[in-house]
C-alpha cells in the first residue's frame, strides 16, 4: 500500500460519513420536491446547511451548496464583479495576486479579457507574501475604482496564511467586497467567515473527507452577487442546480468532524511537519522551505530544491510507493512550473525544482517515516537527472 | 530491463510501450510536454502537443497497465528545436526539425534523464531495427515496411546512444498490422490518424509561423548572373528548389519557371535559376556523427548510398572525410538540396552517419547561364 502525503490534492473520505453518505444516496426524493419525500430530502440539506454553517462560523442562510470549490470561486468573482460594475460602472478593477490558484486567477482574467475588468496583481515577496501596504495605498487612492479582491486564505502550494481579516478591514474603508478562496484553509486552520469580514469564501468538500463535488460558497447575507450560472434558482438564484441530499449530508458531517479535531489534528501535524522538515533539511542542505517563517498551514510542507527538477523527485519516490506532488496546476498531468513561484520571484528552473508534501487527518508518524526513508535515493537520483532545460 | 517508453499519444509509440511490456521488460510510459502552453485540439493545435495526445497516451498506458508520467521538455524543445528551426531559416538553410528532436531531447535530454532516475532504455515507435554485428556491436537498420521506415531521422543517434535504444516496431509488418495490433490489445489509438508536419506548427503553414516570428524583411530576388528579377518580403520564406511563390513579373527568357537555387542571408537575396542548375553533384558537412560503430576507413573515397530527405530516395554516392569536413559525391546530379538538410549514409539497410549539409556544389556552373 502506497504511503499518501498528498492530502492537499484531496483526503480520504471520512469513514464516519461514509455510511449515512450510502444510505442517503438510495433514498428517494428531489429536496425541491413538494410531497412528503422531498420533504424529507429537503431536511437532510437542511441539516447539512446548519453543520456547515456552525463549522464555518456564518448564518445557515450564508450557505450555498456548489460541486466544490472552483464553482464557488467563479460564481463568487464574476457574480461580485458584474454586480459592482452594474451599480458603479466606474468600479473595473480587480485586485488579485498571481500566488491564488487557477480557479482564481482564470475568472478574472475572463472578467479582463470578456468583460473589459481591469486587473491589478499585487505584488508579493519571495515568500508569497502579499503587500498590504502596496494594497492600502492603492485603495487609498483608487478604492472607488474597484470592484473586488479576492486573495486565498491559505496557499494551496506554499501553505502560507494570508491575514484576510487585515485585508477586510482595509476593504470595508472603500465599500470593496472581499472573496477568499478557503479550499486550503477550511478544516486546518481556523476559519471565522462571521469575524472574516469577507463577502464571499469557497470551501471544497473533499479537502476535508466529504466526497470529491460538493462544497460551498458562503455568501454574505449582504453581499451582492450578479447571477451568473441560470437555472431553476436554487440556493438563492446564485446557484441553481438539483441539490443533492447525500452530498449536502457528507459535506455537513466531515465539516463538523473537521473542525472538532481541528486543535488535536494541527497540533500532532505541526510535530510530523517539523520532523519532515528537518530530515530533509539534513539530506538536501540547499533545500529552500518556500513560506520561510511565515505563518502557515502545518500540514502543507513545500520546498524548492535547486538543480532538481521536481517530477524526477516525484517520480522516484513514486516508484518507492509514496505519493507527493509538485505542488503546481496539471493540466492533464503535463506539469506547468509553478505559476505561485513565478509570482514569487522564482526563476522557471527554481519553480520546476519544487515538491509539495501534504500531511493531513490520517497522517501517521509511520507516514512521515516512510518518506524520510524514501527521500534520500530519490533526492540523490533526481540530483544526478538535473534540470530539463540545461 | 528498466525501460522508459516513450509515449506521444499515437497508435505506433503505444503498440511499442505494448511490445517491450510483452517481451517481459518492467516499462513506464512518459509523455513529453513539448509545448510551452499545451493547446488543445480547440484551439487548434496539432500534432503531438496537445492535451488530448497527452489523455491518449495515458489511456494507452493504463491500458497496459503500466505507470504513466508527463515529463517537462518544453524549455529544451524551444531552445534546442523550435529557436533552431527559426535560426536555421533566418541563415538562409533548410532544418529538419524532428531530426533535431531526436538529436537532443528524445535521445539526449530524455535518455539522460532515463538512465539518471535508474532506466537501461529509452523506447519508441519509431520503424526502424537495431540489430548486433558479428562482432556484438550495435547497428541501426531500415526497418522491415520501407514505406514507414524512419531509420533516417534516427541517423543522428551515436554508438552510446543505440546501446539505450529500443525500437520494437522495426522488425516488423505495415502500418496497418500496427493498427490491427492496437485494435487487438484495445488502445483506442488505433484509428488516430498519423501526424506529418512539424508537430509545432499550429495551422500546418511554416511560411506563415515564420513570418510570424521573424518579421519583414524585404530583400531582392536575383539570377544567377546578379540581375534583379523581383523583390521578396524575408529569405525565411524560400527554401532551395522553391518554384511557387516567386514574385518575379518577367518570365524566363526560356519561358521556363524558375526555381529557388540558393538563399544569401548575408545579401539578403534569393537567386533563382532554371530547374536544371538546382542539380548538385557534391555536399560538404562539418557535423558529423557515426551511427554506432565509425568506419575504419574514412580517409578515401567509399561507396555508400546517401539520403538526403526523410521521404526521399537513397541513391548512389562515395564519401570520405577530409579536413575534418565530410564530402559526398552522389553518380547521378540530385535536384534541390538544401545546406541544414541533412544527408544520411547507409550501407545497405544500415545506418552509417550523417551529415548537417553546410554547402553544395552545383552540377552547373553559373557560366552554363540559361541555357542548360
Amino acid at each position: 500500500m502506497a504511503i499518501y502525503l498528498d492530502h492537499a490534492a484531496t483526503t480520504p473520505l471520512r469513514p464516519q460519513v461514509i455510511e449515512g453518505y450510502l444510505a442517503q444516496l438510495q433514498v428517494l426524493g428531489n429536496p425541491s420536491s413538494v410531497h412528503s419525500q422531498g420533504q424529507k430530502a429537503r431536511q437532510v440539506v437542511e441539516d447539512a446547511r446548519d453543520q456547515v454553517a456552525k463549522a464555518v462560523d456564518c448564518h445557515r442562510s450564508e450557505v450555498l451548496f456548489t460541486s466544490g470549490g472552483t464553482e464557488g470561486d467563479n460564481l463568487a468573482i464574476k457574480g461580485l464583479y458584474l454586480d459592482a460594475v452594474k451599480r458603479d460602472p466606474q468600479r473595473k478593477v480587480v485586485l488579485t495576486a498571481g500566488t491564488e490558484h487557477h480557479a482564481g486567477i482564470d475568472p478574472v482574467e475572463w472578467l479582463e479579457q470578456s468583460e473589459g475588468a481591469q486587473v491589478v496583481w499585487l505584488p508579493v515577496d519571495e515568500h508569497g507574501v502579499v503587500d498590504l501596504v502596496t494594497l492600502s495605498e492603492y485603495l487609498d487612492e483608487h478604492g472607488r475604482s474597484v470592484a473586488l479582491i479576492s486573495l486565498m486564505w491559505v496557499n494551496n502550494e506554499t501553505g502560507l496564511i494570508t491575514p484576510i481579516a487585515e485585508i477586510t478591514r482595509l476593504a470595508a474603508k472603500h465599500g470593496v467586497p472581499v472573496h477568499s478562496d478557503a479550499v486550503a484553509a477550511f478544516g486546518h486552520v481556523p476559519v471565522s467567515f462571521n469575524q472574516s469580514g469577507l463577502a464571499t469564501m469557497a470551501i471544497s468538500g473533499h479537502k476535508f473527507g466529504a466526497p470529491v463535488g460538493t462544497g460551498a460558497l458562503i455568501v454574505a447575507r449582504d453581499a451582492k452577487l450578479a447571477i451568473t450560472s441560470h437555472g431553476g434558482g436554487q440556493e438563492r438564484g446564485i446557484r441553481s442546480g438539483t441539490l443533492s441530499a447525500p452530498l449536502a449530508l457528507a459535506l455537513g458531517a466531515s465539516a463538523a468532524l473537521a473542525v472538532a479535531e481541528l486543535e488535536q489534528v494541527s497540533g500532532r501535524l505541526e510535530v510530523l511537519a517539523q520532523k519532515l522538515k528537518n530530515s530533509i533539511v539534513g539530506i538536501a542542505p540547499d533545500a529552500i522551505f518556500t513560506r520561510g517563517e511565515h505563518d502557515g498551514f502545518a500540514g502543507i510542507v513545500h520546498f524548492t530544491f535547486p538543480g532538481c527538477s521536481g517530477d524526477s523527485l516525484l517520480f522516484l519516490l513514486d516508484s518507492a510507493g509514496v505519493s507527493v506532488s509538485t505542488g503546481s496546476a496539471c493540466r492533464a498531468g503535463v506539469a506547468q512550473a509553478s505559476h505561485v513561484l513565478i509570482a514569487m520571484g522564482r526563476t522557471e528552473d527554481e519553480a520546476r525544482g519544487s515538491l509539495r508534501i501534504s500531511l493531513g487527518y490520517t497522517t501517521t508518524e509511520e507516514d512521515v517515516d516512510a518518506f524520510i526513508a524514501a527521500f534520500p535515493d530519490a533526492y540523490a537520483g533526481a540530483k544526478k537527472a538535473g534540470l530539463p532545460s540545461k | 530491463m528498466k525501460v522508459l517508453a516513450a509515449m506521444s499519444g499515437g497508435v505506433d509509440s503505444a503498440v511499442a510501450a505494448a511490445r517491450a511490456v510483452e517481451a517481459g521488460h518492467e516499462v513506464v510510459g512518459v509523455h513529453l510536454a513539448l509545448s510551452r502552453n499545451s493547446g488543445t485540439l480547440r484551439t487548434g493545435s496539432r500534432g503531438c502537443c496537445t492535451i488530448e495526445d497527452s489523455m491518449d497516451a495515458q489511456r494507452a498506458a493504463n491500458i497496459l497497465g503500466i505507470p504513466y508520467y508527463v515529463w517537462d521538455f518544453s524549455e529544451k524543445f524551444k531552445t534546442d528545436v523550435v529557436d533552431d528551426f527559426i535560426a536555421e531559416y533566418q541563415a538562409g538553410r533548410t532544418p529538419n526539425p524532428c531530426m533535431r528532436c531526436n538529436e537532443r531531447i528524445k535521445f539526449a535530454a530524455l535518455l539522460e534523464k532515463a538512465l539518471a532516475l535508474g532506466f537501461d532504455a529509452v523506447c519508441t515507435g519509431h520503424y526502424a531495427s537495431l540489430l548486433t554485428d558479428e562482432f556484438g556491436n550495435l547497428e541501426l537498420h531500415r526497418s522491415n515496411e520501407m514505406a514507414k521506415d524512419q531509420s533516417y531521422v534516427l541517423g543522428v543517434l551515436t554508438a552510446e546512444q543505440l546501446k539505450h535504444s529500443m525500437f520494437p516496431l522495426g522488425a516488423t509488418a505495415s502500418k496497418n498490422d500496427i493498427r490491427r495490433e492496437a485494435n487487438e490489445r484495445g488502445l483506442s489509438v488505433a484509428n488516430k490518424p498519423d501526424s506529418y508536419d512539424i508537430c509545432f506548427i499550429p495551422e500546418g503553414d511554416t511560411q506563415d509561423w515564420l513570418s510570424e516570428k521573424v518579421g519583414k524583411a524585404p530583400g531582392q530576388i536575383v539570377d544567377r548572373e546578379g540581375n534583379v528579377l523581383g523583390d521578396h518580403q524575408g529569405t525565411h520564406e524560400f527554401t532551395v528548389g522553391q518554384r511557387k511563390g516567386l514574385s518575379i513579373g518577367r518570365p524566363a527568357a526560356d519561358g521556363k519557371p524558375r526555381y529557388v537555387l540558393e538563399i544569401s542571408p548575408k545579401t539578403n537575396t534569393v537567386i533563382v535559376g532554371p530547374q536544371a542548375a538546382l542539380a548538385i553533384n557534391e555536399m560538404f558537412g562539418t557535423r558529423y556523427t557515426w551511427c554506432g560503430s565509425a568506419p575504419a576507413e574514412t580517409d578515401n573515397w567509399s561507396e555508400i548510398l546517401v539520403q538526403v530527405r526523410a521521404h526521399g530516395d537513397a541513391i548512389e554516392a562515395e564519401f570520405k572525410v577530409d579536413s575534418g569536413q565530410m564530402r559526398i559525391r552522389v553518380k547521378q546530379p540530385l535536384l534541390g538540396v538544401a545546406p541544414g538538410q541533412t544527408a544520411v549514409l547507409y550501407l545497405g539497410t544500415r545506418v552509417l552517419g550523417q551529415t548537417t549539409i553546410d554547402r553544395t556544389v552545383s552540377a552547373v556552373p553559373v557560366s552554363a547561364g540559361s541555357e542548360v
